[in-house]
């Protein structure tokens, strides 16, 4: 990966420029410290229509008052993106509308992702006190009753005096520690403020101090539901730095793992969309489906939910005997039970009232947000990474990428629900003719990666997961970004909500299908 | 068939030759109102039981079998574990509301609860306007949820009371006019000559088309009351946490998971003697040998028998339904169940003056 770098002054009309070309898919802003050569940050675009790619870098000269021109109207996405990079670098953005930190609290010191950033704890202490949000505003007023006593009027700068009420963080239909802020007129949501950050681990800071084999087990950790195809993305950046080639063997086993973990993470979703409609019945018959490929997983890998299975050259331990079997056995039994589920959740009246119609995300948003996964592709954007850059098998097994056109509720729920089954077509084509071979590579015992800057992507199981290391040859990286699934699905919220009742926010929410941990990382 | 008139009779008459008249009312109050209360615990109990079986059993799983044999003795555990639980008081609420309101739920619960006929002569109230009475007593204890939701101070438990008070304000109406189908079918409001007539025929025979309708109205409406899925919204878990009842802990939570259930038992109960004959056995006109047997089955028998098939039907339709959203509850209940109910209660008026039926 060769970054153009640009001048922060032409960098904005260049932008311009490559959107009106057709790059219409930003893919991630990546915020960099290159120490004495100042602040910036690596755009990475795409064109949609034909998957060409392009890195835009751009540099600050100053290290006190970084600047760069925003781009969110160009690209929706980068609202998030770019707060994100202030939060962590603190490049102010000019002309971006809500210059908040987007993880961190708002009286956190220093921006940690910086190279000169001090982490001592007198610093930055466990605070023990609520954080006054930012968009409050603390005015001293004078009653004016009798009394005339001075008091503190707060006012909110973003929901003035409308009716707010919290979803989350601790609320059981997000998921995990997500929060939103709410605007209420009755039942309908007016407005929406995501609060992200409540479980940020800062896994991209600890990497800078990790080994590479050290940093795998943190990709797993990130969405637990696609840790095969994070850990796959992680391991296939670092083999292409090092110039490992796998062998046939682990390629087809990475391959089969995937495609499990893919359908265990969308059998989980249709239980937990149901669950969130109501329908606990659907919850239970999708969590006794899961459990048989939890099941192989655990012989294989020796874990349920973090699996820590792919190795730099290879996988951890080989596959068992009768795992061929043992999956063929559950592709049989799972391709029974779609109709199972079709008939007591899918079909049903109620579900199609709750979820037709409702949460509609135009592909033009789809694209502009940068949804990827099951939510892009119910927008009709063929955004499956498997299919625009394959990897691994990808490019020798027959599947089809699954797509619908009218982008609500429903169309996200069965865009899932097909691609169980093609998951199922791919392993099947695969299990029967397993190579025999070596399943991991000879590497050497500290791993460094060449100096340069590398990327890979694979298709997680709710979006694009990319990975970029930027090495100077030392045994960890110099910088490492992981491309989330979740967080473009939670900027495209309050386009998506335009109108909705706090139940729709629900179903929205369970078919957009983000986890948190992948969000905030 | 065993009338328990007699007995209570009995009773009556030996209690006013041993004490004076204003005693013996004092002590048949206490005992009658210890009946009604262990009765309405006793049946809970089984019903929580039930309720945890057959969920189970839709979903393919066991249920609770640890405690007890086959479970048995889950219930109990529970009900043990909720009542050493500690009740919560919260800042800023209002406490005497937040306070009364469990109890004002519990309160119309067994209200309408102890007017249920169980078998002949075995109920505790029983006058010209029962049905009426039922009707008004089961429909203060959406006053409770109200105040609850109210006096929490908590916005979801503000959304979920709205949600309610919308929602069972509406599915009242029409409950009321399933019941008047009824009342115009039998020409009586008390509960005893109601259950009298439909003898030698349940009224969901004896009144065909519209008293069918009627009854699946009553069905839909009635599971509407009682805040249960497809109509849980005032309490959505996934939306509002708990609703109106988030804030409430130990035996106050208690009192509103005890009511729930038996507020479902009473929409059975009540559907069960209006529409299926209540203790009246099932007896087919011409074969009086199989009528006679019938009549061997106790009526407290019939009248149970009946009540858990109706809740049985309920909970199959709570375990398979998703969630509706408000606006869609409100428009089938105003633009779907009410024009129909209105229109079949028409449709009975004539049936009876035209003498349309059996």
């Amino acid at each position: 990966m060769n970054p153009t770098f640009i001048d922060t002054e032409k960098f904005r009309a260049q932008m311009e420029e490559l959107r009106r070309n057709g790059m219409d898919f930003l893919r991630d802003i990546i915020g960099m410290d290159w120490g004495e050569e100042g602040l910036g940050a690596i755009y990475t675009l795409e064109n949609s229509s034909t998957h060409e790619t392009c890195e835009i870098a751009v540099r600050c000269t100053s290290r006190e008052t970084p600047t760069i021109a925003s781009v969110h109207d160009l690209w929706s996405v980068a609202e998030f993106y770019e707060r994100e990079v202030y939060d962590f670098f603190g490049i102010k953005f000019d002309k971006h509308p809500d210059m908040r930190r987007l993880f961190l609290r708002s009286d956190w010191v220093g921006y940690p992702l910086r190279k000169d950033y001090d982490e001592s704890e007198a610093i930055n202490p466990i605070r023990m006190e609520n954080e006054i949000p930012e968009d409050v505003q603390r005015d001293y007023e004078i009653a004016e009753d009798a009394e005339r006593e001075l008091y503190v009027k707060q006012t909110n700068k973003i929901f003035g005096d409308q009716y707010i009420i919290n979803i989350g963080p601790q609320h059981p239909a997000t998921h995990g520690v997500l929060r939103f802020r709410l605007a209420l007129d009755g039942e309908e949501i007016r407005k929406i403020d995501v609060h992200c950050g409540y479980i940020h681990r800062g896994i991209e800071k600890m990497s800078e101090k990790m080994t590479y084999p050290q940093i795998l087990a943190f990709t797993d950790r990130l969405d637990y539901l696609s840790a095969h195809q994070n850990r796959h993305a992680l391991c296939m950046c670092i083999e292409k730095a090092m110039g490992i080639e796998p062998t046939d063997r682990v390629q087809y086993i990475r391959t089969i793992m995937d495609e499990l973990q893919r359908i265990d993470s969308h059998l989980l979703f249709l239980s937990c969309a149901a669950m969130d409609l109501g329908a606990i019945t659907t919850f239970i018959y999708g969590f006794r489906d899961r459990e048989k490929v939890l099941d192989i997983f655990e012989e294989v890998t020796g874990g349920r939910l973090i699996q820590n299975y792919n190795i730099i050259g290879g996988v951890q331990a080989d596959i068992t005997p009768d795992f061929a079997r043992k999956v063929k056995e559950f592709c049989n039994y799972q391709k029974s039970k779609i109709e199972e589920y079709n008939n007591v959740f899918t079909n049903n009246t109620i579900t199609r009232k709750r979820m037709m119609g409702v949460g509609v995300l135009s592909r033009q948003d789809a694209i502009s947000y940068g949804c990827t996964g099951g939510s892009g592709r119910a927008s009709g954007w063929a955004c499956d990474v498997r299919k625009r850059h394959p990897y691994a098998l990808y490019d020798k097994v027959d599947f089809k990428e699954i797509i619908y056109n009218n982008g609500d509720c429903y169309d996200r729920f069965l865009v899932r629900i097909d691609e169980i089954l093609q998951s199922i077509h791919i392993i099947e084509q695969l299990i029967d003719n397993i190579p025999e071979g070596d399943y991991k590579v000879k590497t050497k015992p500290i791993i460094r990666i060449p100096e340069g800057r590398y990327s890979a992507a694979v298709e997680g199981s709710r979006g694009e997961f990319g990975v970029f290391i930027e090495s100077r040859g030392d045994k960890s990286p110099y910088r490492l970004k992981f491309r989330p699934m979740g967080l473009p699905l939670v900027a495209a919220m309050h386009k998506i909500l335009k109108g909705a009742k706090i139940a729709d926010l629900i179903a929205i929410g369970a078919t957009l299908d983000y986890v948190i941990p992948d969000i905030d990382r | 068939m065993l009338d328990f008139g007699t007995i209570t009779t009995t009773i009556d008459q030996y209690l006013h030759s041993v004490m004076p008249t204003q005693a013996a009312l004092i002590v048949e109050c206490i005992l009658v109102a210890l009946c009604a209360v262990l009765a309405y615990v006793m049946l809970a109990i089984v019903m929580i039981f039930m309720e945890r079986k057959v969920c189970a059993a839709f979903q393919c799983r066991l249920g609770p079998m640890r405690v007890g044999f086959w479970g048995l003795l889950q219930v109990f555990a529970d009900v043990f574990k909720m009542l050493i639980k500690e009740i919560i008081s919260i800042d800023r609420s209002d406490k005497v509301l937040y306070n009364l309101a469990p109890y004002l739920v519990v309160m119309s619960s067994v209200l309408t609860f102890s007017c249920l006929p169980f078998a002949q002569g075995l109920q505790v109230l029983d006058f010209n306007i029962g049905v009426f009475f039922i009707m008004a007593a089961s429909s203060f204890g959406v006053l409770g949820i109200l105040l609850a939701g109210w006096s929490s101070n908590n916005k979801y438990s503000m959304i979920g009371a709205v949600r309610s008070g919308a929602q069972m304000i509406s599915y009242e109406l029409s409950i009321g006019l399933c019941i008047l189908v009824i009342v115009v079918l039998s020409g009586t409001m008390q509960i005893s000559e109601l259950v009298e007539a439909q003898r030698d025929g349940w009224f969901i025979f004896k009144g065909h088309i519209p008293a069918f309708t009627a009854f699946i109205i009553y069905l839909i409406a009635g599971n509407a009351e009682t805040n249960r899925a497809p109509f849980d919204l005032p309490e959505a878990e996934s939306e509002l946490t708990a609703g109106f009842h988030t804030e409430y802990s130990g035996m106050h939570f208690g009192f509103f998971y005890v009511a729930e259930f038996m507020n479902l038992f009473i929409v059975a109960g009540i559907a069960s003697t209006l529409f299926l004959g209540g203790w009246a056995p099932l007896h087919i006109a011409g074969f009086g040998a199989f009528n006679a047997i019938m009549d061997y089955i106790p009526g407290s028998v019939w009248f149970l028998g009946k009540t858990f098939f109706v809740i049985w039907l309920l909970m199959w339709v709570r375990w398979t339904f998703p969630r509706m959203r408000i606006d869609q509850v409100v428009s089938l209940e105003w633009k779907y169940l009410l024009p129909i109910g209105l229109v079949n209660l028409l449709i009975m008026t004539i049936c009876v003056v035209c003498g349309w039926t059996f």
